[in-house]
């Protein structure tokens, strides 16, 4: 006699523990398998676009802090490399050192972060989560340093980083590049190899190159897929053109290459902040720019940057006013959601939630 | 009157029992005696899981929190040692939902006997030299047939919720269950085979070498399966908070929710207590006849932090990886520890079947290298699907490199 | 490969297991914030502050209201506003200091605090009577005349409104020299040098510039 099975939809989301943030799937399921997928966000709509369209143009800084809250500098940047090319200004070198050591910081953190839950994902119970944390709270007392506030930074801005890092930034700063090494090996040693986490995410949910170019994903989900394209190479930005860094790619473009282009990452971005320490010298670090800014009528501008999860750019347009005519984020989560029905159809539940921790995304940033 | 315990009673080997019946029988008769008697084991079971229980949230909290470089709880009493009070105060006060379109027998009845296959189980542990609650003569069957218990309360929980991801876990629990029950007797029958008998007290008294040394595999293997049937890491699926919430007790609160918890904790400790029992020689060691309670709570010890080591260090593993693990993996090796300690018994033992010492360690050698072979054989076998990545070194990037361009060489 | 991985990964956590916690237990164990921590209790000095609000319009938010009244005494002299109210409502202040920034004045600064937690949202807002009776502890965020003499908002004892200002920076003293102070800043004698830590220095402010 055959047993009569049917489909079941299931909601996973919006509160459960592991969609980062507010997201919601309809997922169908037959059994354990997925059948269908119907992603549903904007339960984090926050209105940022419009928003900065009635701040003036320092305000909006503020307002970036929000959108990736995992990689506000990263934000920050972005935005403000935006802002002058409106104004056709560029910061002073200090000024583009601290902001490339600040982003790369940043990097750091966020990718430590989607490190950390992509593991939590996969069922271990925080040991990788907490490793990652103590390293990131270290990150995060650098930035209380040179910012006075941890997540929420606002510490560039346009024309510069508001003020120069303090005294005892520097050899904080050294003793963290010192320790990082050991605290990073230590997290490869726990799970990099770990043939459970192999197993789980070899070959599943691959993005084919063809697919993820057409897709216009970007990041280390593309870079896990096999192309080494970044930002920070393609078109340098504040100091990387005066910096060396390898892009780390990986061929297959499953769960575990995301993973391991990330944890590579962090290695690649400590390298950057090492070589901007060096070379780093005094000087100003911020334009006089008026602290109301009117670009010239008509102008418009497109910054990007290769933020911690893919392409992140503001696309500006003046009308001569105080403020914004028109602000539109190309965020990186959102289009790397596009191809989420093609990752999670055919797979497992439990493989559902393992492929959204390596895509990491941010809901802030996908709901603006 | 004066009761006395028939010979043929299966209690009859217990002495705890056989005492306070009999001096329950000076001053009542003898049916009530004999219920008081029972009463008095059941309390000290009951009480002894759930101390446990309660002493192990608290260790493995600690644990966890050391091993993850943190404090872990320490609010309450010293070093947070109030801590399990604490919450299960909370729990008891906490309203007790029961959820719309619930199965209301089922969604009560599944705690209670999730709770109760933890505690009979540790009925047939010797804490001591003569001092089992219960020493029943197939007190090996008994644990088997307990534990299978569980499946019906995971089931029954996970049904009767009327909740998707409860169903989920119910289903991944009962199939985990079911699988890793094989492997698990099969070991267990080589266990047996050595030891001659099926009761645990003789089972402690034939590790002249333990049976960890005797049978690696079969330890092996019982751990393993083990760690699934008490739904731990690495094969947690039933409950995976990260995927299920909770699995089949998503719906439970208050005191229903506390004896789910008591009863997995209180499983760890008991199947501790019994791993630590067939393998680890129990009560045996140096001064036995004195401190053999406390050579067991050290030997259950061990097997707990084991237990918590491992939750603290892996991911979980899929559902379709946990059978395969357990069908393709577990299974052939404890058919080869079964055959292997057949035939050593069969060629060792001398005319009256029983085994000297030197026998046992004849097998622990032949068995260890059994065992090195064994592992990295049947690893082999499944290794395709843990190959490492075959990492490509680090590639630079082309600055102004198309993406057309780029895309063109590598699809 | 084999497990090998998997036994190097029980070694780490084994490993950490000897390692002192890296967390903090908060209500006993404190951790110092830097002085440029950007803190809540915002410190306000009525005795810079001109009523310009700067600090309002620049904030993204809008949640600081001032009402100020002309001075009864030399409107035409360009004196200053008195200020009748000066109201931050915190509940939806998000601390991105962009009002310090603002301020022309160097009035407004940051604080040093992050315990106000409040039971209501009435409660939730700094009102100018607050602003005056509070211990000034300003934060350095985006003073640096405050930086440069490495002052501590945590340890360092509560400072005057003399002793805040950019106009006894030296570097920035000639920037700043169109300030109105009762008496222009003894600019010679007062260096920021002198402002040191509590205990060690005089209680009077070092520019004396009301003296």
């Amino acid at each position: 006699m055959p047993i009569r099975t049917e489909p079941m939809t299931v909601n996973v989301g919006p509160q459960h523990p592991s969609t980062h943030g507010v997201f919601r799937l309809r997922i169908t399921f037959d059994g354990e398998e997925i059948l269908e997928v119907e992603p549903v966000f904007g339960y984090l709509h926050r209105g940022t676009e419009k928003l900065a369209e009635e701040r003036n143009y320092v305000q909006v800084v503020t307002l970036t802090d929000r959108l990736d809250y995992v990689s506000s500098m990263i934000n920050n940047q972005a935005y403000c490399l935006a802002v002058e090319q409106l104004l056709e200004v560029e910061p002073p070198d200090r000024g583009k050192y601290l902001r490339t050591i600040a982003a790369e910081l940043q990097r750091i953190a966020a990718h430590l972060m989607g490190i950390g839950f992509f593991l939590q994902d996969l069922g271990t119970l925080g040991t990788p989560l907490m490793y990652c944390f103590r390293t990131r709270e270290k990150i995060l007392d650098l930035f209380e340093m040179l910012c006075g506030a941890r997540i929420t930074v606002s510490y560039l801005r346009p024309g510069g980083v508001f003020a120069d890092a303090p005294e005892d930034f520097w050899p904080a700063l050294d003793r963290f590049l010192t320790d990082l090494p050991g605290e990073l090996s230590e997290l490869e040693q726990l799970i990099l190899e770990n043939e459970i986490v192999m197993v789980r995410t070899r070959g599943v949910s691959t993005l084919p190159l063809d697919m993820a170019i057409n897709s216009s994903v970007s990041g280390p989900v593309l870079r896990a897929s096999g192309l080494a394209w970044d930002w920070r190479k393609a078109e340098p930005y504040d100091a990387y053109d005066r910096v060396e860094f390898d892009v780390p790619v990986a061929q297959n473009g499953d769960n575990y290459d995301r993973f391991w282009v990330r944890m590579q990452e962090l290695h690649q971005s400590a390298r950057i902040v090492r070589q901007c320490v060096e070379q780093i010298e005094p000087g100003p670090v911020r334009l006089d720019l008026p602290l109301v800014l009117r670009p010239e009528p008509g102008r418009e501008a497109y910054g990007r940057v290769e933020a911690s999860k893919g392409e992140l750019a503001f696309y500006l347009f003046s009308d001569g006013g105080i403020s914004p005519y028109r602000c539109k984020i190309r965020s990186p989560s959102l289009i790397n959601l596009t191809v989420t029905e093609h990752l999670l159809v055919g797979w497992k539940l439990a493989d559902m939630i393992v492929t959204l921790g390596s895509v990491d995304i941010n809901m802030g940033e996908v709901d603006r | 009157m004066n009761c006395v315990l028939a010979e043929d009673n299966i209690l009859h080997g217990t002495p705890l029992l056989r005492w306070v019946y009999e001096l329950a029988g000076l001053f009542l008769p003898c049916w009530l005696s004999y219920f008081i008697a029972g009463f008095v084991i059941m309390f000290i079971l009951v009480n002894a899981v759930l101390l446990g229980a309660a002493v192990f949230v608290w260790t493995e909290r600690r644990l966890v929190g050391r091993l993850q470089n943190r404090v872990g709880p320490n609010r309450w009493g010293p070093f947070g040692m109030f801590q399990p009070i604490a919450d299960l105060l909370k729990l008891i006060v906490k309203e007790d939902l029961i959820p719309q379109g619930a199965d209301k027998i089922a969604f009560v009845a599944a705690p209670i006997i999730m709770v109760a296959t933890a505690i009979l189980m540790l009925a047939v542990v010797p804490f001591a030299k003569n001092t089992a609650l219960a020493d029943l003569n197939v007190g090996v069957l008994y644990v088997l047939a307990v534990t299978s218990l569980t499946s019906v309360a995971i089931l029954m929980a996970g049904w009767s919720s009327n909740n998707r991801y409860a169903l989920f876990g119910a289903a991944r629990g009962v199939a985990v269950l079911i699988s890793y029950e094989v492997p698990v007797v099969l070991c267990l029958l080589g266990v047996v085979i050595v030891a001659g008998s099926m009761s645990l007290a003789d089972v402690v008294t034939a590790q002249a070498v333990p049976f960890i040394l005797v049978q690696p595999l079969a330890m092996f293997v019982f751990v393993a399966g083990t760690s699934a049937e008490l739904n731990r890491t690495p094969f947690d699926v039933a409950e995976a908070e990260s995927e299920l919430i909770a699995g089949y007790h998503i719906e439970y609160s208050g005191i229903k929710f506390g004896l789910i918890q008591a009863a997995e904790f209180g499983g760890v400790v008991t199947a501790s207590a019994v791993i630590a029992t067939l393998f680890l020689s129990g009560w045996a060691g140096p001064a036995s006849n004195y401190i053999g309670w406390l050579w067991l709570l050290i030997k259950i010890g061990v097997v707990a932090f084991l237990f918590i080591w491992i939750r603290a260090t892996f991911p979980r593993l899929r559902i379709d990886q946990i059978m395969a693990f357990a069908w393709k993996f577990l299974m052939p090796l404890s058919f080869i520890n079964l055959m292997a300690v057949s035939l050593e018994v069969y060629f060792l033992r001398d005319s009256s079947g029983a085994l000297t010492t030197t026998d046992l360690w004849i097998m622990t050698v032949i068995n260890l290298v059994v065992f090195a072979v064994c592992i990295p054989l049947f690893g082999s076998l499944i290794r395709d699907k843990v190959r490492p990545a075959q990492l490509q070194p680090t590639a630079r990037a082309t600055p102004g490199a198309t993406v057309q361009q780029a895309g063109g060489e590598v699809t | 490969m084999y497990g090998l991985a998997m036994v190097k990964g029980l070694m780490v956590t084994l490993k950490n297991l000897t390692r002192k916690p890296f967390t903090v237990q908060y209500p006993e164990e404190r951790l110092t914030q830097h002085p440029r921590f950007r803190g809540e209790e915002f410190v306000w000095y009525e005795e810079r502050c001109t009523g310009c609000a700067s600090c309002a319009k620049y904030c993204p938010l809008g949640i600081i209201k001032i009402v100020t009244s002309p001075s009864e005494t030399a409107i035409d002299q360009g004196d200053k506003y008195r200020l009748e109210v000066f109201d931050i409502e915190l509940q939806r202040c998000m601390f991105c200091g962009l009002c310090v920034e603002a301020c022309p004045y160097d009035a407004l600064f940051m604080g040093s605090g992050f315990e106000q937690g409040k039971y209501s949202r009435k409660g939730m807002f700094i009102s100018i009577d607050q602003l005056r009776q509070s211990e000034k502890h300003p934060s350095t965020f985006f003073r640096p005349q405050l930086e440069s003499t490495g002052y501590n908002p945590h340890k360092n004892r509560p400072l005057d409104w003399k002793e805040v200002g950019r106009e006894s920076w030296n570097w920035h003293r000639q920037e700043k020299m169109g300030m109105r102070l009762a008496s222009g800043p003894d600019l010679d004698n007062g260096s920021a040098e002198e402002l040191e830590p509590a205990g060690t220095s005089s209680s009077d402010g070092s520019n004396g510039a009301s003296s």
